[in-house]
């Protein structure tokens, strides 16, 4: 016989399991190797702009920019931005080269919950760069019920 | 056709560092969302927008669900030649979009 007591733990057990759609750190860190093959990816040259407190995850002004002559000799391919704690690990993917004159670009994104972002930049010369940024959200993004 | 604003200046001078803006209207449905009866809303996001100087591409960017509604990206270029400057989004469910702007170079 299931007790008072038994069943509102049971359900509040049910109520309180993850229901929110998380990627794992483990497919970080391989959408990160898919791209790096390995090669380490130090922080420095990438600043990642992004406020350190988003009262909105629906919409975060998000800027990358990289410190990088932009010659022909010496740019930077792509950027790569990531969110550990949304439903899927990559947020955007930008390529560029020499013609770009400066290495940045800003859009807008969402965050799904307080975590910490990173910026990847992969260079002309095979190098990688990052930056990272932990942020904290009130209103998450990405899964929230229609009305 | 989906509505697009891009911000092109009008004049530079030639090898300036120009800004470039553009916006497409789109929900960017992620696939994460479901309704109150519990029904999964499927994705619908542009995937990818490409921008092309005269002809040559000078930019693209991947987007995932992660990207907010109505995509805005703002990047730089240098003004080399005068002519038009055209952005071109492609999603699902069959979605294109384009958008151009004229720029003289002096």
């Amino acid at each position: 016989m299931i007790t008072r007591r038994a069943f509102l733990a049971a359900a509040g057990a049910a109520a309180a399991a993850p229901t929110a759609l998380q990627a794992t750190p483990q497919a970080v860190s391989e959408a990160i190797r898919a791209l790096t093959g390995g090669a380490p990816a130090p922080r420095g040259r990438v600043k990642l702009e992004v406020p350190e407190l988003i009262e909105n995850g629906n919409s975060v002004v998000l800027g990358v920019a990289v410190e990088s002559p932009m010659t022909a000799a010496d740019h930077v391919k792509a950027i790569h931005v990531f969110a550990p704690l949304n439903p899927l690990p990559n947020m955007i993917s930008v390529y560029l080269g020499p013609r770009a004159g400066r290495a940045r670009f800003t859009t807008r994104v969402r965050v799904a919950d307080s975590q910490t972002l990173m910026a990847l930049a992969q260079l002309s010369d095979g190098s990688f760069w990052s930056d990272e940024v932990a942020v904290v959200v009130t209103l998450a993004a990405c899964t929230e019920e229609l009305k | 056709m989906a509505r697009a604003i891009v911000k092109v200046p009008a004049r530079a001078r030639r090898g300036e560092i120009i800004e470039l803006r553009a916006i497409v209207g789109h929900v960017m449905e992620t696939g994460f969302r479901h309704t109150e009866k519990g029904a999964l809303v499927p994705r619908d996001i542009i995937r990818q927008m490409v921008c092309r100087y005269n002809g040559i591409e000078i930019f693209r960017a991947d987007f995932h669900p992660a990207v907010a509604a109505n995509p805005l990206v703002v990047f730089n270029t240098i003004a080399t030649e005068s002519g038009r400057i055209e952005f071109t989004w492609t999603g699902d469910n069959g979605f294109a979009a384009s958008e151009s702007a004229p720029i003289a170079v002096e």
